[in-house]
């Protein structure tokens, strides 16, 4: 077992997410047997094999430096709870 | 206790391409709110990023510009943190790969020694959003227009050591972005901004104190004032016997302290890992040899050919090579009237004050470089003196036309004809008798002194038009007698 309730609590805190005792509980177990694999996978020596960054055998494509899109905010806005004068508005964050 | 101040800095260098990092929404500034947005900078599900091949471009330059390691397979990465600016929930960043590893900078410093900093990586990342916490009802308004703007972070080592170290880096980096064209530069703007790392250690130790980090410095005096009131609260502290928390802070420029950002509950866990919507970036040596050769001259490099081919000072040099428009300005005036020197004095001198005077930069100067030296092939062939030179200049600046139309319409011209000199000079020696009697009598030192004030006669009598380098040989001899 490689991490405790505490430790889910600050994953779920990081993501925003709020979580039950119940939840938790069962989320630790969920999380602790995919570590636990993990686990078995670090005894695999892999020493001198580059990191993978990506499955597919393929690299970036690249776009040309042109502005291809024009505003669309008012469609962008009807998404949103709240909006005023251009911005989305969210509750009240200082940081 | 004698300390020594260790900093590292972190500048954020907007780069400068139409459109956005990952998407084809314009970048420009002062749009209205969230109208340079796209799905993508909106983080929309299914939106998926596309790089932009300019912004590759711009990173390798400036890794060229600083002597670094160009990463031929760099990979994007996300960091994640919660923000409502931020709506996927991760910024798109580099990592473990950056485009641009390890260089360093040469920075001639003002006594004449030159000062290496490392630079330890500069990656590629995109910009957040910009949260108004002005009064919507006591909520937060979000402007997404900044959202996957261009950014490269340039990380330097901790190899700087004092306040002035820092900002003459600062100009360095400021002015290479500038010269390759990959940043305006505008930091009023935000187009750069600087985070700096400072902690203090016992001079001699090698371990490195604890550290703050203050945020977003936007102004090289800012960033001046910042360390020094750090390295004060620091050394405070530790003088105390008290311990340094390592937090973020905040410079107030109009309380001139740095404060404390809210400390969190937690360290800042980002989670970084690649990015899966984006691809290893792979680049090959045609490419980043191709982008070499392009480079344009730099900095350095200018104010070392500015010695060299104007014979001017170390000082000089820099000063006019610290902006690519300066240099430019500087250039077109020396080639305008063929002196150098005289050249630098007044674009340093004259021309700078007036820019200063009306917060102008050179680029919007209302007398051209042309103009500027047309002003000063006038005083190269004596027509009018440096003093004269300087109100055609106020009244060129002022609009009222070229350096030959003030001179001839205010009638300026230099008297240089020594007949009608002689003659004038004759006239205030007659009208002055009493004190030429003096004059006469007074000894070898005091008759130095003296002789400006008939010097300041002949000037009234001519306004200023009297050539001195005339005027005082033909004044001397008279006073003889």
């Amino acid at each position: 077992m490689s991490i405790d309730k505490q430790d889910v609590q600050k994953i779920a805190h990081l993501a925003r997410l709020g979580l039950s005792d119940q939840d938790a509980e069962q989320y630790h177990h969920a999380i602790s047997s995919v570590l636990d694999l993990v686990e078995q996978m670090q005894s695999v020596n892999t020493d001198g094999i580059e990191p993978l960054s990506n499955p597919h055998e393929a690299t970036q494509r690249l776009r040309e430096d042109i502005v291809t899109e024009s505003d669309r905010r008012e469609a962008f806005l009807k998404n949103a709870p709240q909006t005023e004068a251009g911005l989305f508005l969210v509750p009240k964050v200082i940081d | 206790m004698n300390w020594e101040v260790v900093i590292g800095l972190e500048i954020h260098a907007q780069l400068s391409t139409k459109s956005k990092l990952f998407s084809g929404a314009a970048t420009s500034f002062g749009a209205e709110p969230n109208t340079n947005t796209t799905l993508v900078d909106l983080g929309m599900p299914g939106a998926l990023p596309v790089f932009n091949k300019e912004a590759l471009r711009m990173a390798v330059m400036f890794g060229h510009a600083v002597n670094a390691e160009i990463g031929m397979k760099s990979v994007f990465a996300r960091k994640n943190y919660f923000y409502p600016d931020l709506p996927k929930g991760y910024q798109t960043s580099q990592m473990d790969d950056p485009i641009v590893g390890k260089g360093y900078l040469d920075i001639p410093m003002e006594d004449g020694s030159v000062k290496r900093v490392g630079i330890t990586r500069a990656h590629l990342e995109e910009d957040a959003g910009k949260s108004l916490h002005e009064d919507f009802h006591g909520m937060t308004g979000i402007d997404l227009n900044r959202s996957s703007t261009p950014l490269l972070e340039i990380v330097s080592e901790p190899d700087i050591r004092s306040a002035k170290e820092a900002v003459a880096y600062v100009k360095m980096i400021h002015s290479i972005v500038t010269y390759l064209g990959i940043c305006d530069g505008n930091m009023a703007e935000g187009s750069m901004r600087c985070d700096v790392n400072l902690s203090l250690r016992p001079k001699g130790q090698q371990e490195f104190g604890t550290r703050t980090e203050i945020k977003n410095v936007n102004s090289f005096r800012f960033i001046e004032k910042a360390i020094l009131c750090e390295i004060e609260r620091q050394a405070d502290i530790l003088e105390d016997g008290g311990k340094i928390v390592q937090e973020t802070r905040l410079y107030d420029p109009d309380k001139d302290e740095t404060r404390s950002m809210r400390t969190k509950e937690d360290a800042n866990d980002y989670r970084y890992f690649p990015c899966p919507d984006l691809l290893p970036v792979v680049i090959d040596q045609e490419y980043v040899d191709a982008i070499k050769a392009s480079l344009p001259e730099l900095p350095s490099q200018k104010a070392a050919r500015f010695q060299e081919a104007y014979q001017l000072s170390e000082y000089d040099a820099g000063v006019l090579s610290a902006s690519r428009a300066m240099a430019d300005y500087f250039e077109t005036v020396a080639a305008t009237c063929n002196n150098a020197k005289v050249s630098a004095n007044w674009v340093m001198g004259e021309l700078s004050k007036l820019l200063n005077q009306s917060n102008l930069d050179i680029t919007d100067s209302p007398v051209s470089a042309t103009a500027l030296g047309e002003l000063l092939v006038r005083i190269e062939d004596n027509t009018i003196n440096g003093k004269t030179a300087k109100s055609v200049l106020q009244a060129m600046w002022d609009g009222e036309g070229s350096a030959d139309e003030i001179i001839s319409a205010k009638g300026l011209k230099q008297v240089t004809d020594t007949g009608a000199i002689e003659t004038m000079i004759q006239g205030i020696i007659d009208a002055n008798a009493a004190q030429v009697e003096q004059y006469r009598a007074a000894d070898e030192d005091k008759r130095k002194k003296m002789i400006g004030f008939f010097m300041g006669q002949v000037m009234k009598a001519s306004q200023g038009k009297a050539n001195p380098g005339v005027v005082t040989p033909i004044l001397t001899k008279l006073l003889n007698g």
